[in-house]
Parts: C-alpha cells; structure tokens; sequence
C-alpha cells in the first residue's frame, strides 16, 4: 500500500483542526472497542458472536476494496478466508509452526491465489472474473474435501493453537477478541485513507469509467490487480484469525454459500466503506441470531434483501447516512486563497515548428467497414489542427485509434517522433497525448476536484510529486476553465456545459503535450460555445497543441490554423482553412453536390 | 473393448452436453438482450425439474401435461423475473444488475429448500423402453432424448432469429438498443420475452437432465457454473459457440471422470475455462470487440 498519501497536511487550518477533532475521537472510540472485551464480562455465547463478527469484517473489507472501490465482484472471499484459515490451522496442528508464521504464510497464498486469479481474469469484463471466482471458489471446496491426507477433508481440524506474544498469551477469549478487533481497526484505517491515496482514487476512476481512466493514464488492469489482491490478502487475514479464533475449522465453513454472505454483508453495510463492511458484518452476524426463527430460510432472505437492496439502497446502510449527512450538512467551501497559474507550455517561444504527431497509412476496419482508410496525418507542434467530417466519416474512430482504444488494422503512429502504434492507452497518456470524450465521461462518484486529480497524477507528469503540488495543480486546472468554486461538488449537479469543461480540466492537469479533443462543442448552447471557443483560444496562446474533432465549421474557423476533412474514412482534403473551406470536394461531402451555395 | 467404452462414454458425454449447451444458449440470450450474465439461469433448470416432480409426482399428472404446465409457468416467471430482477436496475450498469441476480439465484434455491427439505427427489425417465445396444455401446433412451430436443430446439431457434420479424427485433435490440426503439421496437418488451423464451429454454433443460441426476436445490447453480464455461469455451455470446462449448465440456468432464478422478469431476470444466482463459480468451467461435467509445 505504498500509495497511501497523506492528504490532510495542507488543507486550511479551520479544516485541519476539524478533522484532528474526528480523528481523535476515532481513535478513543477505536481503543474502548478494543478494551472492552478485556474488561466486561462476556457470555461464551456472545463471545463467539464477537469473535465471527471481528474475523469476518476484516475479510469484508477485502471487498470493499475490490468491489466498494474498484467495481468489480468477488465471489470467492470465503475461499481465500478459508486459505488463511486452513493455513493457520494445518501450521499448527499438523506442522507445529507458531501462530504468527501460520498466519504470514496464510496471508502469502491467498495472496498470491489472488494475483493469479487477478491476472488470468481481469484483462476480461467483470462477468469473466464472477465466473472465475465461483470456479476457484468450487474447486477450493473440492480440495478440501477430498485432499484428506492434507485436509482432514469434512472432518475438519480441531485444536488450533493461539497466539503468544513475548510471553503474553492470547489465548484467553477476551484478550483474543481485543487482538481481532485492534487488527480490524488497523485495517479499517488503511483500507479508509487508501480510498484518498492516488492508488485508491485510480481505483474508483476504474470502477466510474474504465475507458475514461485509461485513457487519462490510469493502468487499469495493474489497478484491478492491486485491489483483487489486497481484497484476497485481508481474506486470508480474517481467515487465519477466525482459525484462531474458533480452534475448529471444517471445509462446509469456506463454501460458496459463505462467499455470498460475504457478497451480503458487504452491500448491506454500504460497499464504498470498510465502515460500511463492518456495519453489516455486525448487522448480519447478530441478526440471524435474534431472529432465530428464520435459521432455515435465511439465505433465501438474504437473497430477497440483495435485489431489494440493489434497487432501493445501492449503497447500503452507510452509504445512505453518509448522503443523508451530505443534504443535511453540505460541505463549506471554504475559499481556496491564491491559485497559481497553471504551468501550461511555453514552448511557443521556440517557433518550434517540428511535427509532433504523424500518422502513417493508418487504416481501421471493422468487419468489412472501413471505418478509416489509409489515412496520414500529421500535427505540426504548437498549432490547432481540426478533423472534420460529416457523421460516419470515422473522426471518432480514429481519434480512439490515437488514443489506444482500437489498434489500428494497418498503419503506423509516431508521436514525438516514437513509435506509439503498440501503446496501450495509459502508456500513450503517460507520453502526453490527453483526450476528452464525445459523450463527456466523468467519474461520476467522485468529486469534480478528485476527478482532476486523477487527472494530474497521470504517470509522467512533471508536477506529480508529493499530494500537495498534485493537488494544487489539480485547483490551477480548474482555476483555468473557471470552475474552482465547483470543486466539491458532484458531477451530477453540474450543468452539461459544466461537465465539458471539467472534461477539459481534468485532461489539463495532465499537462498534455497534446490535446485530443473529440467534439467539446456538441449539446453546448450558443453561450457556452463561445465561452470554449474563448477557452481553445487561451490554450492556443498558452501554445498547447491541440488536435480537435467538430462539426461546428464556425468554431473550426476561428480557432484552427490546419484543417483535415475525411469521408468515408478517407482523407480528402488537408490545409490552411481558407483553402480547405473553397475545396470542392469538401463542400460536396458536406451539402452534396450543390454548386450554388458556400460551406456554412 | 477400450474403444467401446469410449465410445459409450462420448454417447453420454453429448448427452450431458447437451443440458450445459441448452442452458448455455439461454445465458447468451440473455447477455446479448441486456449484456448481463444471468447468475439465476441454473436455477430456472432446477424450478423446471422441481415443477416436474410436483406435478408428476407428487399430483400424478401425465407426463405430457406436467410438461406442458411446467413450460406454460415458467413463461410468465420469466416475464416476473424480468420485472423484479432486471426492469429496476436496467439503466444502471451491469454490476448492480449482476448482484441482483445472484441475490435471485440465493432466493430461489433457499426458497425451494424451505419449501421441499433437502432430500433429493427423483424422476422416473419420460420414456417406456430403457434404450437398446448397437454393439458394445448402449444407448438410453433418455441420453436419445436430451440429444433429439436439443437438436430441435437449436434450429427452431435458428429459424426464428433469422427468418422472422420477432426474431430480428430481438436481434435488433440486442446489437444496440438505442436504435432499435428509434425505430419503433419495444425494447422493453423484447427483453421481456427474451427473459420469458430463457427461462423456458432453462426449464427445459431441469426437465429433460431430471430423470438423470437427482433432483435438488443445488442442480441449477451447478450447470449453469458449467454452462457459463461452456459459452465462453465457445465465445461468449455466440450461438454456435455456446453449443459447440456445451458439448466439447461434456464430453471432457465425462472422460475425465472415467479416466482421471471421480471426487474431482466437477473441477474438469473450469480447468478447462482457466486455461481457455488464459489463452484463447475470445473462445473457439468469438471475436473480441472493444468497447465504444
């Protein structure tokens, strides 16, 4: 977890103070959780309950990682739960390790399980990896029952030993339940300001938007990896401490049914918060036991309550208080003070006139339709060159052509004089070509500050050093299109105009050496068309290059220095405006062959 | 006498095959309609199988009737499940809508449990002879039968996707939804009966596989984990594939099962699926198309 950054040390003092006030009661709250069991009385009965409730929630969390913060599903979390279990386990009583070194190893295979089966299945849609996990998930139950010169098989394993620490013994109930509930604590803390660290908000930028997050340079299949493999590591965490814990372990306590209470708890609590996991955790725990007489029925319950809560509360219990929070206190924008321009280039000064962007031959086809066909291209550094084209004439295609979306059936990409062809889109983000999107693609759970976050975190960018100055770029990005005072609200509330110039902000963050940009003009009133046109025309001065798609011949005109028309995929025309504009051909593709009138 | 024996195997093979691929043809369906994996698809095999042994069983209803009651049902339980699994959550990504069905498949086998115990019940096979022999291979009447109704069943399907105009509104709604009600296709209502056409297609198969395997609550989940294997060994949400896949898994696991380990039978077909996974992710028949951006 090394991407876990402090994010609190900069904000202003009255906020700081606020959070140093919540922080400080969380902790005492989190220490008279952890002494209480030492010091009150407690039934076995209830000490049980505890001790499964404890064990359980630090492998839910795992799921608030994988599927909270990452969007995709899990369910196999009682399989890597009962890989930390059996490891404790069989270390004890069969190989008479200590506890402790049970437990490392246990942590080490669920773990590496869950790299494996992260690798073989992420590359795929979030159906592949549900499949792939019930699969694992089978085939662990087939081992455990069957392997019984390993296992036991359904007999289970009893007389697990517990932990010793310098002589101090845990192997009393109480002091055992204080060292669970301290570990979830812990967990808990890391798994919470994980969701603030850069690799936390790649995270949710993957679960919002994947195309979007590659595109803006977030490794989004390393980014799926890392959370199903942390979500696997506190499975088998909870597993080795639920062995402990109960001295007894069989194969039936690690089945799919328990993965989908897991899946339950999870979504019941709120999945976007390990506060949320281990609310409903607890709440699932200690139900089943009050309301005894559903003890038969209770998965088919616990079915009925997933749509339900599907529909009517997707972000379960705390999801729920947490917006209730929200409306009724908003956050206080407190004022930002002094932005700092955004270091945009400067290279203008060079009279750099070298091409930054070529594109050879470049063809993509689908099927029999040639979306583009032998197209070359190129963008001269520092200069706004526009692709126009009526609808269908495969602008779109080939700016994701550019972007690392498709690859290209034929054709060559250089950029900076490299060799991109073969890049995959966070790759080409990371050398600096940055996009917006036809139909805006914002995360939308995040706030529009976060958004531009994961915006200048893209790997590369010169200001991406430390919290502080990412955050600071992030703010002079927005201070550039004018929307700073937004920065805490949700994308939702924004007007579409708004959610444009977002857009933009976020790809500016990144400090693109070059600009993609796929229609900004489309479903823009007459207003907020002339506030881009303003806005391409600072970014032209602040010398950026910029490559934009549009219909709208009117902004065309006024902002590019180089024109390119395709149709049909081909390229037909390409050159100053004035010339392209009188093109014959040009004007056919657009009005058909009517020689009376003058392109609009 | 070896090559009998693997050749009875193969004819048992295809026949077991045959249940993954009319349940895998119903998953495909439904993906292609709404993009969304239907973790409850099993499920609609195990309440086909438990409505036989209801109506047939326990009420002693002819055959035919129980049949034809159980497929009449299912129909309007396909349209129900649409409603109350699909129809809410349908504009909210597939995530959300892939929970929800797992939380169905949960409701339905608790709720069958619940209501019928444990013990797994059986079913007598539909037909009055056991089968004959060709040689040393034997060939059951009921494996016949599973092979006969699959056959049919895969090109009465052919036959409506490509000859006719609900088939093509179906196929129009699946390739993209937002044109396919520019003009004038009720999308909603296609989905329904895609819904409605599965879950009969799932019924059909609880009901023909019956008479082989116990009848419990966990039969469904455990062929449609194979029947998901199976369509992506084929390509996911391709037709063909999902056949192809359904009898190939078949044929594997029952070879494997006779030649390698019996506890671990089950665990054949997602050997199979990691290694199709980790090597031919696109499948035997499918063709790996990036999202749109």
């Amino acid at each position: 977890m090394s991407g876990i950054v402090s994010s609190e040390a900069h904000k202003p003092p009255t906020e700081r103070r606020t959070n140093h006030g919540r922080g400080f009661l969380t902790v005492l709250i989190a220490a008279m959780t952890v002494v209480a069991p030492l010091l009150l009385p407690m039934t076995a009965y209830y000490l049980n309950l505890s001790m499964q409730a404890a064990t359980y929630a630090v492998a839910v969390v795992g799921l608030t990682i994988v599927l909270g913060y990452t969007g995709q599903i899990n369910l196999a979390q009682a399989a890597f739960f009962g890989l930390g279990a059996y490891s404790v386990a069989l270390g004890t009583v069969s190989f008479g390790l200590s506890f402790w070194l049970a437990l490392f190893v246990g942590i080490v295979i669920a773990s590496v399980a869950g790299v494996v089966l992260g690798l073989t299945s992420l590359r795929l849609g979030g159906h592949y990896l549900a499949m792939v996990t019930i699969s694992f998930q089978q085939i662990l139950t087939l081992v455990l029952t069957n392997w019984i010169s390993l296992t036991r098989g359904p007999d289970g394993i009893p007389g697990i030993a517990r932990p010793l620490v310098f002589g101090f013994s845990f192997a009393d109930g109480g002091t055992y339940l204080a060292l669970c509930v301290g570990t979830l604590w812990i967990v808990g803390f890391c798994v919470e300001r994980l969701k603030h660290s850069k690799l936390g908000r790649a995270m949710q930028a993957v679960r919002d938007n994947e195309l979007a997050a590659g595109v803006i340079g977030v490794d989004t299949y390393r980014t799926k990896v890392i959370a199903f493999t942390l979500c696997a590591l506190l499975g088998g965490l909870g597993g080795g401490l639920f062995a402990g814990g109960f001295t007894y372990i069989s194969p039936d306590q690690f089945s799919f049914a328990e993965s989908v209470v897991f899946l339950t708890m999870a979504l019941l609590g709120g999945v976007r918060s390990p506060f949320g996991a281990t609310l409903g955790t607890a709440l699932l725990i200690l139900l089943p036991e009050w309301l005894r007489f559903l003890k038969t029925t209770y998965l088919a319950v616990y079915g009925g309550a997933i749509i339900l809560l599907m529909v009517v509360m997707p972000e379960g219990i705390w999801g729920f208080l947490e917006a209730l929070r929200r409306r009724l206190w908003p956050p206080a924008v407190t004022p930002v003070g002094r932005v700092a321009p955004l270091p945009l280039t400067t290279q203008i000064a060079d009279e750099d006139d070298s091409t930054i962007l070529e594109v050879k031959q470049l063809s993509k086809h689908f099927g029999g339709l040639k979306a583009v066909d032998q197209v070359e291209l190129s963008v001269g550094r520092n200069t706004v060159h526009a692709l126009v084209g009526p609808n269908g004439s495969g602008k779109t295609t080939l700016l994701n052509v550019l972007s690392g979306i498709y690859k290209p059936t034929t054709g060559r990409l250089f950029f900076d004089g490299q060799p991109v062809t073969r890049l995959l889109p966070h790759e080409r983000a990371g050398r600096g070509i940055g996009r917006t999107f036809q139909n805006v693609r914002l995360f939308t759970s995040m706030s529009i500050l976060e958004n531009i976050i994961v915006g200048a975190e893209r790997p590369g960018n010169a200001v991406a050093i430390g919290s502080n100055s990412v955050e600071q770029h992030a703010l002079a990005a927005l201070d550039f299109v004018g929307l700073v005072k937004l920065r805490k609200q949700t994308v939702q509330s924004l007007s579409y105009g708004h959610q444009r110039l977002i857009e933009i902000a976020r790809t500016l963050a990144g400090s693109p050496q070059l600009l993609l940009l796929d229609e900004p003009g489309a479903g823009l009133n007459t207003v907020e068309k002339s506030e881009l046109v303003q806005l391409l025309k600072r970014l032209k001065r602040h010398g950026l290059t910029i490559l934009v798609i549009d219909h709208d011949m009117n902004l065309v005109e006024q902002v590019a220095d180089r024109i390119t028309v395709l149709n049909f995929g081909r390229r037909i025309a390409d050159g100053p405006p004035a010339e392209v504009l009188c093109n014959p051909e040009v004007i056919a593709a657009y009005l058909g062959n009517v020689k009376t009138h003058v392109a609009p | 006498m070896a090559m009998g024996i693997a050749l009875q195997l193969l004819f048992t093979g295809l026949g077991i095959g045959s249940i993954y691929a009319l349940v895998a043809l119903g998953f495909v369906l439904i993906y292609r309609a709404t993009n969304v994996v239907n973790f409850a698809q099993g499920d609609f095999a195990m309440l086909g199988a438990f409505s036989m042994v209801v109506l047939c069983i326990d009420m002693q209803l002819p055959y035919w009737l129980g049949i034809l009651i159980t497929l009449a049902a299912m129909l309007v339980f396909g349209a129900l499940f649409n409603f109350a699994v699909y129809y809410p959550l349908r504009n909210r990504g597939f995530q959300p809508v892939i929970i929800s069905t797992i939380g169905a498949s949960l409701l339905l086998e608790n709720g069958v449990l619940a209501a019928y115990g444990p013990r797994p019940q059986t079913l007598p096979g539909f037909l009055s002879f056991p089968g004959f022999s060709v040689g040393p291979i034997f060939f059951d009447s009921q494996y016949l039968l599973i092979l006969g109704v699959t056959v049919v069943m895969v090109t009465l399907q052919h036959f409506i996707f490509e000859r006719t105009l609900l088939g093509k509104k179906m196929e129009a709604t699946s390739q993209d939804k937002e044109m396919a009600s520019l003009l004038g296709i009720p999308v909603a209502l296609m989905i329904m009966l895609t819904f409605m056409y599965s879950s009969a297609l799932g019924a059909l198969a609880g009901i023909l596989v019956a008479p082989i395997l116990f009848v419990s609550v966990g039969m469904g989940s455990s062929i449609a984990l194979k029947a998901f294997a199976a369509s992506i060994i084929g390509g996911f949400g391709d037709v063909i594939g999902a056949i192809v896949g359904g009898l190939a898994l078949g044929v594997v696991e029952t070879f494997g099962a006779a030649y390698i380990s019996v506890p671990y039978k089950d665990a054949f077909a997602f050997i199979v699926l990691v290694l199709f996974l980790l090597f031919r992710p696109q499948g035997l028949f499918g063709e790996k198309v990036a999202e749109k951006a």
